[in-house]
């Protein structure tokens, strides 16, 4: 078998391929789990993002609100730890008092900025998308100036969610063992974002809230002139959606790693309406999409960690890391540019809605 | 509906209204675009909120705020712009709002579905519940709509020009089924501008004038004379006298054209056609036929996929706008709103949008305003525009008025060949008249006329010959003035398919 293998790999161009094969199958489960990892974020922002367009309201800001979830969630567990001390971590999951208070302060914090986001889009009628800049300006200067403030404190030690570990008994299962653990060997919130995409394709396409939610999203007046209030149901996506982002941005803060770095979403929120764009605007398009742009990345990084040996090796030793980075944006364009054929926004989009001539 | 008044900045778009409708009958509701119908509507749908005056059902005062009250009280409405959601199946656009339920989150679909078989299977039609919107023809869109109110057991039917996009055949099916819900004991209001129609479907009809009610008729006793002067003030002359036409040397000529439509389907597969000076050629055809694509091309605004198009001996195929407008075509699109017009934009810049770049408009690089203004009044004078000046943007306007802007500005000067895209859709009696006036006299001074409609009574009115359009082609072509309107309308339904219609075809070619 190894005489064979050494065979085939020997063939010159072929063989690289074959090399990158057999090094792609072994790395497979160690890779497929930093990709949900690293997915976990960007699939989250894509849920606010379809939460809020389905309804009508473009929501650019996710990136901002991220951002903030993910100050508040690391600068409210500092400060309740300091109050109440940090508490035993249960076993499983690492989960203290001052986390789950953390965590909700982050999404609360996430919508009440969709709040805003929902009152300039939806009463105000701003421009969505200078709305959703403003956020993105705004959060990245606040958290990013309080954070500069309170690097001179000294805070309290804080802990994160640790990732439950999958029984070696189950993740050793032939052919489906590495997907449970990929999936399910996270956080809390990672896990709770498999379930979210689920249920949140369920309920968009099967029940009554989410019907009603994509028929305001495409022809408000339609629904308006079957007894649907346009406005209330737009107000609640859009709140909703932003305990979504938040969750995705908390992830990064209090559960990814311990800490607050300015700027810690990385663009990750505006891969995340890429996501949603390539994902047709369903929950499970996104998450796939995020799965997409997420193993880009987590190819790099298992590169940079274990990197292949023999030729495969020196080559890739000549890719610079760069284009790893790059390859989620390129794998966006070349998707958008027509693999997945056309990708068709909800009607009214973007769109505030007017009631007609109501006095 | 008691004195009801609303009043708009500037407007009384009701003054006074009282209107009564009885159980199981169909009273239409007759009057000029901008005359308040629909305004009155909406008061009764709880879209407006009216100044004055009150509305009783079953002679109990009720107050509609909102369109959810308004379903409450068994009032239901189908509007002229479909209130339906593409992208949505059948079914969940029936059952939206007032959704079956499986259980207090999810929808019962199955059951949905059944309870819209058995309606429609009630009245006498049928329809896939799992169909997608977009997929269905506007006839079966409008039963859609009509589904949506009986789904919600509706009492009284409002029906805002409901014929306005079907064919004569849709609209007998349409007829049909409405005097079937009459006869159901539920009360149907029927709002046109369309005399015949109204005559042959109403129980009795109620005229409105500039927000007020101006008479009741009951069909048995009047007659499309007087409802027209009743309905627009003054007497009306309904249909043109065309006269006889003088058509000369060939202005158009079009041969095997061919053209794809923005998804890249051959809409146009085919054409071949011909138009003298002084003679008008109507086409008709149930839209999206392939007749806006098919015009587009002429105009330039489109790409030829292959063909060739001659106007006056010279080949134009494939020429730009500026100069298909250079050879003195002129141009009334269908959507006014979107390509005939800058509504942001004074009259005058609207006036001159073909010419504004050449003397007397302009002398090199800049604008001779006082030579716009001058041309600009004596069009809006000449055309009976009914503005306040000619510098206000042309939004302000009506859809008529508009039009005129329009129709003055490709009319004038020296037309060759003038191609019209449903010319008078969306306008009032008055204001057809007018137009209609105009372009039989530019035919009489030599122009060649394409005139495109949807409206049939407009084309057998207006054309010499007619040509029906049907899935590309042209079907068949039939002199303008022993057209029959039956056999036209099959022709445009089948595209001569069957037996009669060959027939047709071959007496009147």
């Amino acid at each position: 078998m190894d005489s064979f293998l050494h065979t085939i790999n020997g063939i010159p161009v072929l063989g690289i391929v074959f090399q990158f094969v057999e090094y792609f199958l072994n790395a497979l489960p160690f890779m497929s789990r930093v990709a949900v990892e690293l997915a976990v974020p960007i699939c989250l922002a894509a849920l606010c993002g379809v939460m809020c367009e389905r309804s009508g309201v473009v929501n650019i800001g996710l990136e901002g609100i991220m951002l903030t979830a993910a100050f508040t969630g690391w600068f409210a567990e500092a400060v309740i730890t300091g109050i109440m001390g940090p508490g035993t971590p249960t076993p499983v999951f690492g989960l203290t008092v001052p986390l789950v208070l953390a965590l909700l302060a982050a999404i609360i914090a996430g919508m009440l900025l969709s709040l805003l986001h929902a009152w300039l889009s939806i009463s105000v009628r701003a421009d969505q998308i200078i709305a959703g800049a403003i956020i993105n300006i705004a959060a990245f200067g606040m958290t990013g100036y309080l954070n500069t403030l309170l690097a001179t404190v000294s805070l309290p030690v804080t802990s994160n969610f640790t990732a439950l570990t999958i029984p070696s008994a189950v993740s050793n299962i032939p052919l489906v063992g590495w997907l449970i653990d990929a999936l399910f060997g996270q956080g809390p919130i990672g896990i709770l974002m498999v379930i979210i995409v689920v249920v949140f394709q369920i309920f968009l396409f099967r029940s009554r809230w989410g019907l009603r939610t994509r028929a305001v999203g495409e022809h408000p007046r339609a629904a308006e002139t079957v007894g649907i209030d346009v406005i209330r149901t737009r107000y609640r996506n859009v709140v909703l959606s932003g305990a979504l982002a938040a969750l995705g941005g908390a992830y990064l803060s209090i559960e990814a790693t311990n800490g607050f770095q300015a700027g810690m979403t990385q663009g990750r929120g505006f891969i995340g309406l890429a996501a949603m764009i390539v994902g047709r605007w369903t929950p499970l398009g996104a998450f796939g999409a995020a799965l997409l742009f997420a193993a880009s990345q987590a190819i790099s990084q298992t590169i940079s960690i274990s990197p292949p040996t023999g030729e495969l090796g020196t080559l890739l030793d000549h890719v610079p890391t760069q284009f790893f980075d790059a390859l989620p944006y390129l794998i966006t364009i070349v998707v958008l540019a027509g693999l997945i054929g056309r990708s068709i926004a909800p009607a009214a989009d973007g769109r505030p809605y007017q009631r007609e001539s109501a006095s | 509906m008691r004195g009801i008044t609303k009043r708009y900045p500037g407007v009384v778009a009701n003054d006074h209204i009282d209107l009564d409708l009885r159980q199981g009958e169909i009273h239409a509701l007759l009057g000029e675009n901008g005359a308040g119908k629909t305004t009155l509507m909406n008061i009764l749908y709880g879209l407006a909120v009216p100044d004055e005056g009150e509305i009783l059902v079953d002679g109990q005062a009720v107050r509609i705020a909102g369109p959810s009250d308004a379903i409450a009280r068994g009032i239901e409405m189908v509007h002229q712009h479909f209130m339906l959601i593409p992208v949505l199946s059948v079914a969940e656009n029936v059952v939206l709002g007032e959704e079956t339920m499986a259980n207090p989150v999810f929808l019962d679909r199955r059951e949905a579905s059944r309870r819209i078989r058995k309606l429609a299977g009630r009245f006498g039609f049928e329809l896939d519940p799992d169909a997608k919107v977009e997929s269905l023809s506007v006839g079966q869109q409008q039963r859609v709509e009509i589904l949506k109110t009986l789904y919600r057991d509706a009492q009284i039917l409002v029906l805002d020009e409901p014929t306005a996009v079907l064919t004569p055949a849709e609209t007998e099916e349409i007829f049909v089924l409405l005097r079937n819900l009459a006869k159901d004991g539920r009360s149907i209001i029927f709002i046109s501008h369309k005399l015949n129609e109204v005559l042959e479907i109403a129980d009795r009809i109620t005229v409105i004038r500039r927000g007020r009610v101006v008479g009741e008729r009951r069909p048995a006793e009047t007659d499309d004379k007087e409802l027209a002067e009743l309905m627009v003030g003054r007497s009306v002359q309904l249909t043109v006298d065309r006269g006889e036409s003088h058509p000369t040397e060939v202005m158009l000529k079009v041969e095997d054209l061919h053209v794809r439509d923005d998804r890249g389907n051959e809409v146009v597969r085919g054409v071949d056609v011909e138009i003298r000076r002084g003679e008008i050629l109507g086409i008709a055809g149930v839209a999206g036929n392939g007749q806006d694509e098919f015009v587009e091309a002429l105009v330039g605004l489109r790409r030829v996929a292959s063909g060739r198009v001659w106007l006056n001996g010279r080949n134009v195929t494939g020429a730009s706008p500026r100069q298909i407008n250079e050879a003195n075509v002129g141009y009334v699109p269908a959507d006014r709103h979107r390509f005939g017009l800058i509504l942001a934009f004074p009259l005058t810049d609207n006036l001159v949008l073909t010419s504004y770049y050449k003397p007397p408009f302009a002398h090199g690089l800049v604008r001779d305003g006082r030579a716009i203004l001058a041309a600009a009044r004596q069009r809006v004078r000449e055309y009976d525009v009914r503005t306040p000046s000619t510098e206000v943007a042309a939004q302000t306007l009506s859809g008529g008025n508009q039009q005129k802007l329009i129709v003055s500005r490709e009319f004038g000067g020296d037309t060759t060949l003038l191609v019209l895209d449903q010319p008078t859709r969306g306008l009032d009696v008055g204001s057809i008249e007018f137009i209609h006036k105009r372009i039989i006299e530019k035919r009489d001074a030599g122009t060649a006329v394409l005139l495109v409609s949807a409206e049939l009574d407009e084309v057998l009115e207006l054309s010499d010959r007619i040509a029906v359009m049907y899935r590309g082609k042209l079907v068949a072509f039939v002199d303008g003035r022993q057209a029959d309107k039956n056999q036209v309308g099959l022709l445009m339904a089948t595209g001569g398919a069957t037996d009669e219609t060959h027939e047709a075809t071959g007496t009147s070619t």
